[in-house]
């Protein structure tokens, strides 16, 4: 028999320490829907989508249900979608992204990622087609997201991927102004990009994944920082002990809800996502853990050091949760999604150098930064270079997700709503790169990519 | 398969009772019971068999959550593999 207080711990977590489970991603291969004719192809994209994810969102909520968890998004991954247009004879690939975004409206589902190229070495005729409609694309749709990947340990950086990122992402932020640039925080330019990645923006089902899968992303910064407040001021072999017990419990839920979704949908269990993903409600923050750690505010000295911790001790305990650990596993820093990383950086101490460096510890990037509206698109290249750099060097997963804030500066705030959150505007530094971008070409891989 | 029923609140004359007859009405079977005042709240642990029940577990959520609501008492059920899975290895 279960004893009654760990009965009573868990459901403490679910209703006043955020536990959930962020996301149920079913990865879908869109391979088979390649045609020379365009709206064939889109025609088939939406059925095959329609037809394998029909009921993810209510099997999601039958398993909410009866383990009593909530589970906050279902969510559709897909074949990069410049893999699958490419067949098509077409210069518009817009009616894709359409396609995709009535196929996730009739499945109910809150995101579908997947309309990627994958350019880290170069780019082909498909790539580039792509992604020159991604403005477009995600103007004229609401639930689809784009990435790009323009750079990996294996292949160095691809330049000229990066230069014209910097543009497509100012033209996002332009075509989406009516939404405060809502169009930027769908669109993320990736360094080692994952295949089975079940968090938006940046999911997409891989050319080396199976013909359908089930992701699942579990969450629980608010249980982390609880858990933390009950050691206050013991050794760090404490924290780090504290942290791994706690994510072992979250993971061990995940994998449970992961086995029995992949079950009732009759698709294989691919892996679950270790990160600590917070979102903007109160005591669901990552920051706030770091604070917890004994820093005045998230940001200044001795943060990094704190989220490599953190991002460490999530690892080690959740990887014996799970038959199979995958996507970005780690901690995740999206500024306008983290109510205390929105406090930090409107104080001013959390600046985008210090993320920049946090990013070098933990999973992901540069993540739903605003910056000012008129900052130039070599500018945003040079934080992608930068960005990218890292993650190539550390052989991690890196990436960018900055919004441009179309006619504000520094001191406004832009409001995205719900999990998206709001975003004060961060400075970036006003000295050009201009030239350094307008080279171009390729930065090579480095020493260690030659492991062979 | 069995499931865990549990209920938090103010303490009141009838709440067991109450609980006991609606998890009997659609046939679910009581296995253990126990009950403490903590902090000052009704605190209750039901280990129950819904193998026979009547209605789905997502149904009897409904029935409980509704029960509570009437008495002013949070009413949960969830399936037991949750909690083995948060605290067994």
């Amino acid at each position: 028999m279960l004893n009654q207080k760990d009965i009573l711990s868990t459901i403490e977590m679910i209703d006043q320490q955020h536990l959930d489970i962020r996301t149920i991603t079913m990865g879908i291969s869109l391979l088979s829907c390649c045609d020379p004719d365009a709206k064939r192809a889109c025609d088939k994209v939406y059925d095959k989508i329609t037809r394998y994810a029909e009921r993810l969102v209510k099997t999601g909520e039958d398993i909410e249900r009866e383990f009593g968890i909530p589970i906050v998004n279902k969510r559709i991954s897909v074949t990069p979608m410049a893999l699958v247009a490419g067949a098509s004879e077409t210069e518009d690939y817009v009616p894709f992204a359409l396609a995709l975004d009535r196929a996730a409206k009739t499945c109910g589902v809150n995101f579908i990622g997947g309309y990627s190229a994958l350019v880290q070495k170069g780019m082909t005729l498909a790539d580039e087609k792509l992604i020159r409609s991604i403005p477009e694309a995600l103007a004229r749709t609401d639930l689809v997201c784009s990435s790009v990947n323009v750079g990996s340990t294996k292949a160095g950086i691809n330049m000229d991927a990066v230069a014209l990122m910097g543009r497509i992402i100012k033209d996002t932020a332009k075509a989406t102004e009516a939404q405060d640039g809502l169009g930027c925080a769908k669109l993320v330019v990736f360094c080692n990009a994952v295949e089975d990645n079940p968090f938006m923006a940046g999911a997409f089902h891989g050319v080396g994944e199976a013909e359908k899968i089930i992701n699942v992303g579990v969450s629980g910064p608010g249980v982390v920082h609880h858990a933390l407040q009950a050691v206050k001021g013991q050794p760090f072999d404490v924290v780090a002990e504290t942290v791994k017990k706690t994510a072992f419990r979250v993971t061990r839920m995940g994998q449970l809800v992961a086995q029995e979704a992949s079950r009732r949908l009759d698709t294989p269990f691919g892996i679950v996502d270790l990160s600590l993903a917070p979102t903007p409600a109160i005591g669901d923050s990552v920051a706030r853990i770091l604070e917890e750690m004994g820093l005045e505010v998230c940001g200044t000295h001795g943060t990094t050091a704190a989220l490599a911790l953190l991002n460490d001790a999530v690892k080690k305990g959740g990887v014996m949760a799970s038959s199979s650990v995958g996507g970005l596993s780690g901690a995740f820093i999206p500024v306008s999604e983290d109510e205390g990383m929105i406090a930090a950086a409107r104080s001013g101490v959390l600046t985008l150098d210090k993320l920049e460096a946090m990013t070098c510890v933990c999973s992901v990037g540069l993540d739903m930064i605003a910056i000012p509206g008129d900052t130039p698109a070599e500018t945003i290249s040079a934080i992608i270079a930068d960005e990218a750099a890292i993650g190539m060097v550390n052989c991690k997963t890196t990436a960018v997700r900055v919004l441009p804030a179309v006619g504000k500066t520094v001191g406004d705030t832009i409001e995205m709503g719900g999990l998206l959150g709001s975003a004060p505007v961060m400075p970036v530094h006003p000295e050009s790169a201009a030239e350094f971008i307008a080279r171009g070409g390729r930065i090579p891989a480095p020493m260690h990519s030659l492991k062979n | 398969m069995n499931a865990i029923v549990t209920v938090v609140g103010q303490d009141k004359v009838g709440i067991i009772a109450a609980v006991c007859a609606l998890l009997a009405e659609y046939n679910v079977n009581i296995l253990d019971i126990s009950q403490t005042i903590m902090q000052g709240s009704f605190t209750m642990v039901m280990a129950v068999d819904v193998e026979k029940a009547t209605v789905s577990v997502g149904d009897l959520r409904t029935a409980l959550e509704q029960l509570g609501e009437k008495m002013e008492i949070a009413i949960r059920i969830q399936r037991e593999e949750i909690f083995n899975a948060m605290h067994r290895i």
